[in-house]
Formats: structure tokens, sequence, C-alpha cells
């Protein structure tokens, strides 16, 4: 069910683009949609309540991180740390290798996005603007595994990649995900959007189908595009299950595995230092959440206007 | 198949807009398969290969020391599933997937739909404030949100306990209690994945012409009664797309679990695919790839089911 991560059972499945394709249409209609004649202020109560309990978490997270460890065990907890330190986060880069753990995700995840956006497109425009047969059978193909769990191919996959020789490879962890068939129906429902008239035109001038794909047809999909990488990004940089089984050795862990091996078992660490672990694993993504999100949104208005 | 699909391409070749010489039909034909190449041979040998291969494995006894030599194995029939029916374990794991699933869905998709429908009552200030607020916890890693609320739950220290504390309850030890394990691991999953359904039934909500309600308040209908005979049937499809989408990942949890009780206490909180995850750690491959399949038929099923409950009745 999901994209690039198939043996996730993760419920961020980037499906999550297709319900916000509708959001933005009538977008902000908050304004002109009809509940009350005016404004409510126990909307606004009931609301910020929700949030608070929402967000909480997250700041009692960051509090924690900054709490040495003779503070974390003391009951009733303060409200801020007494003695705030930055002693876990200098443990997590200095003692432990969250250096390389941060790098290690990163390039699964940027491998991942890139190679999805490439392969994505490619067959979105296949499917999209071509005709050639066999076309239906392989888009039925491609959209019935999107409701297969990342279970099932998982052992198959697991004897795969170990006959391969990539268990405990950063390979091991990419190759598996490059191809996912989420980010294919999402850019052929974007491509199928532009007009025929555009490629017939550039065939007649002349132009080679891979530079009407190149010249032509990717730059006007930027928003599509846009939606896709994101949210492999995401899905990626959290992805757990299969690195935590190929991932092996500690050079190899991403953050996600470093932090859950650091919170159970024979390794187990003091929860300050899990809470700079996962904060750490945060920042990263909240800021592409975060600076994205015009874009983000940009490119669902335009899937939206059809 | 391929005849088939064929003379569809024939056919619309046919139609005038599509006339163009034989050779550049020829040329497209080409293009097309060579765009779809790159893709197809990855999605092949990782994605569509291992699909097939699970099924057939699953009749077979590969353990994991038939890795290197996996063609080498013995088939058995149906001996894997059969052995899941008389598996204690596997019944209480998947007593507690369906336990997940049966509180956790509606709870999930209720809360949200308050928090849409309070997002899309006409509010003006902070909505942007409060989608990103509520969509957080998705795009949060599953693995530290997990630790978070371990620490959060933490009996004595803990905040949760704390604060029932002021109001003279004392809380139990969340995570230990066989009783409530489960219970705060579905208050967790409700709590990080209702952001995703609130941007589903927002979408949903905004797609409701605001002259029926008005038509409808002239008439003399309540908050209540708009909700129940306007939005509600017309939100019918959103509803069910979010509660498919939400079922087929609550069926799977595994890392919830995993971080916060590792399946304890005494297999309360053990998952079916928690469960798959331990005997592939076992070297049971081929029994994990049965129950893995068993999963996977449930998921089929049950979205089926779902699809002509709540789908279009007309």
């Amino acid at each position: 069910m999901t994209t690039s991560t198939r043996p996730e059972p993760a419920a961020v499945s980037p499906i999550a683009a297709v319900p916000p394709l509708n959001t933005s249409r009538p977008r902000r209609s908050g304004r002109s949609s009809v509940g009350e004649p005016h404004p409510i202020p126990w909307v606004y109560v009931v609301l910020t309540g929700g949030l608070v309990l929402l967000v909480g978490p997250f700041l009692w997270m960051l509090l924690g991180s900054f709490r040495p460890d003779r503070e974390l065990d003391v009951v009733p907890p303060s409200f801020l740390p007494q003695d705030p330190t930055l002693d876990n986060y200098r443990t997590l880069f200095t003692e432990l290798d969250f250096v390389t753990y941060f790098v290690n995700t990163a390039v699964v995840a940027v491998a991942i996005t890139l190679g999805n956006i490439v392969f994505c497109s490619m067959l979105g425009y296949a499917l999209a603007k071509l005709t050639f047969p066999g076309k239906r059978v392989i888009f039925g193909l491609v959209l019935g595994t999107l409701m297969v769990p990342g279970i099932v191919i998982f052992v198959p996959l697991f004897v795969l990649v170990s006959n391969l020789g990539l268990v405990n490879t950063l390979p091991g962890l990419i190759f598996p995900f490059l191809a996912g068939p989420f980010g294919v129906f999402l850019m052929r429902q974007f491509m199928q959007s532009l007009p025929d008239e555009l490629i017939h035109a550039a065939r007649v001038d002349g132009a080679g189908e891979w530079r009407i794909f190149r010249s032509i047809i990717l730059p006007l999909c930027k928003p599509a595009l846009a939606t896709l990488g994101i949210l492999t990004f995401l899905t990626s940089w959290n992805m757990f299950l299969w690195p935590l089984v190929v991932a092996q050795s500690e050079e190899r862990y991403t953050l996600p595995v470093a932090l859950a091996i650091y919170a159970i078992g024979e390794n187990k660490r003091d929860d300050g230092l899990l809470m700079a672990g996962s904060v750490v694993i945060i920042l990263p993504v909240l800021a592409v959440f975060l600076v994205l999100q015009r874009h983000f949104v940009q490119g669902i208005a335009m899937t939206g206007i059809k | 198949m391929t005849t088939l699909t064929a003379s569809t391409s024939e056919s619309s070749t046919l139609r005038p807009s599509r006339r163009r010489p034989d050779r550049g039909r020829r040329r497209e034909v080409v293009a097309g398969y060579l765009f779809a190449l790159p893709f197809l041979a990855l999605f092949a040998v990782f994605t569509v290969g291992p699909v097939v291969a699970s099924f057939l494995m699953s009749f077979t006894d590969l353990t994991a020391r038939d890795v290197r030599n996996p063609l080498s194995v013995e088939p058995v029939g149906l001996d894997n599933y059969a052995k899941l029916l008389s598996d204690d374990t596997f019944g209480q794991a998947a007593f507690n997937t369906a336990y997940f699933v049966v509180i956790g869905v509606p709870l999930t998709m209720g809360l949200a739909l308050a928090v849409a429908v309070g997002l899309n009552s006409g509010i003006t200030r902070l909505t942007t404030f409060f989608r990103v607020g509520y969509y957080l916890p998705v795009v949060t890693s599953i693995v530290a949100v997990a630790v978070v609320w371990r620490f959060l739950l933490q009996p004595d220290s803990g905040i949760v306990n704390t604060l029932l504390g002021y109001v003279g309850v004392e809380g139990p030890s969340w995570l230990r209690s066989e009783t409530w394990a489960m219970p705060s691991l579905i208050a967790m999953s409700a709590w990080r994945n209702m952001g995703y359904l609130v941007v589903i039934f927002l979408a949903g909500l905004q797609t409701v012409p605001k002259e029926m309600h008005e038509a409808a308040s002239i008439d003399g209908a309540g908050a209540w009664n708009r909700f129940r005979y306007i939005t509600a049937p017309m939100l019918r499809p959103t509803l069910l797309f979010g509660g498919v989408v939400t079922m087929i990942g609550y069926l799977q949890f595994f890392e919830e679990p995993f971080v916060m009780t590792r399946g304890g206490p005494l297999d309360k909180t053990l998952s079916t695919a928690y469960y798959t995850y331990n005997q592939f750690g076992f070297g049971n491959y081929s029994y994990a790839s049965a129950m893995a399949y068993v999963l996977f038929v449930v998921i089929a099923i049950v979205t089926f089911v779902q699809f002509r409950l709540l789908g279009d009745r007309d």
C-alpha cells in the first residue's frame, strides 16, 4: 500500500497525496462555508485543546532532550528542565555514531526519492500519453500492488537481497524501493491532464520522444514531481521494518533503526538520550515539511484544477 | 491478452485525431516500451517477483538455512496453513490485531471527523496553524513517536500519570498492564494518524455545497440534523476511503508494539505483523510467508466488504 517503502506497515502511506488533491480547489472555503452565522469561540477552544494534545508530546520530547540523567526519574517531573544540558546531543554525535546514521538515512531517502521521480515519471508518461500494446495490463498490475501489505513480500525480498549480496549495504536498503506503484499512479493522473496538442506539435517539429518528455512534459510536471518527491522522501526517511532487517551492523543503521535499537534490548540507553535522538530524526522532516508546504499546496492545487 | 490490447491500440489509431503515418506509430510503440522498461524491470524483480514467490514459499518448508539455495526446498502442501490454525500465539496475535482495528479505526475516524468539522465550521483564523499542528505527528517517524509515548506513559515519572495525579487519579503502569497496554497503543495510534484523516475529511467536507446547508437552515434544521442528513451522506465516499486506508494500515501495525512493549505483557500487544516478523527472525521463512498471506487475504476481504457495505448503494 505504500509507495517507496512497501515492507512498511506504516500508516503514513503516500496515498496521503490523494485526498489533498481535492483539498485545494475550494481552498479557504472555510471562510465561506456555513456552520453558524458567526464564528464560534468554542470551536477555537476545542481545536486549541486538541492542538495542545497533539503538539504537547513533541514539546515534552524537546524539553526531555535537555534534561540530564538524574532529572528523568524525578517525581513529579518539573515542566522546564531544572538544569538544562546539551550532554544528550553531545553523546549522540560523539560517543554514538549518529552522524553516520544521519548520513545513511539521508543517502537512502534521497536515492529512493530520485529513483521514484525518474522511473515513475517515465512510466507515467508512457501510460498517459503513448499508445502501445499491453499498456492496460501494466497499469492494472502496478495499481494492483498498491494494496499488497509490505510484510507479504518481505521474506522473498530478503532471500533475494541476500543472494544479490546486498544485505548490510546501503544499496540493499535502496534498490527494492526505487520504483513504487504510487508514483506511477500520481504521475499518470497528472500527465493525463496535459494537452495532447503539445506533444503532437513537438512531433511535427521533429522532436524525439525523449526530448519531448525531458523538455516539454517534465517542466510542466513540476508540481506533481514536488508532491511525489516530498511524500517519497518522508516515507523513506521514516522507513523502519526493512532497514531493521537489512542494516545489520552499526555503520549501516538508519536513524529509526538506531533509535529503536537504543530504545530496547541490551544497548538500552536512557530516555534523555532517546528524546534527543527523536529530535534529530524529526527536525529534517519538519524542515522539509514546513519549507515545501507551499510548493506542496501549489502542486495539489494544480493537480486539482484539471 | 496481448492481442486484445493490441487491437485496442489499433482501434485508437483509427480515430481521426490519432491518424499518423505508420512509421510514427511504430516509433510511439517503441518509445512506450523504452519509457516503461526501467520501472518495470525494477518492479518485476523487487515487487511482482516477491509477491508470487511469497505465495509459492508458503507451500514449502523454506527456512533460513535455505537462503543460498531457495529452490532446493520440499513442497509441504497446506502444512504451514494448518499449523497456523493450531498455533495459539497466532490466535492471540490475530485477536490483538482485531482488537486494535475494531477499536482503533472508529476512534481515529471519529476524532478526525470532529476536528475536520470544527476546521470547516467557518473559522478563519489559525487554520493553517491547526492543519500543520494536526499533521505533524503523521510525518514523524513512528519510532520517535513510540519512544516519546513510552516516556510520557512511564508509571512514576511520566507526565500522563503526573497529570492524572493532580486530579486524584492513580494511573496504572500503562505499558506493563495486561489491561492497559493495548488501549495505550490504540490511543497513541489515533493520536498519530488522525491528522491524515483530518486532511481527507476536510477535503470531503469542502465539497458539500453551502447552499444545501443554507436551505436546510431556513427550513429550520439544526446543526446536528444538517450534519446527519446533508453532510454525512455526501461524505460517504470520503469516509469510505478514509476507513479503508486506515484499516489497511492498522491491520499491519508493528512498530508501535515493537518499540513500546515488545509485544508484551504476555503477548497482549503482539500483532499479526509482529508475529510474522518474529517467525522470520526464528528462520521459519515459509511459515512467516503463510502468515503474511493470511493477513493479505484478510485485508483484501475486509476492504471488499467495506466497499460493498458503504460504497454506492444506488
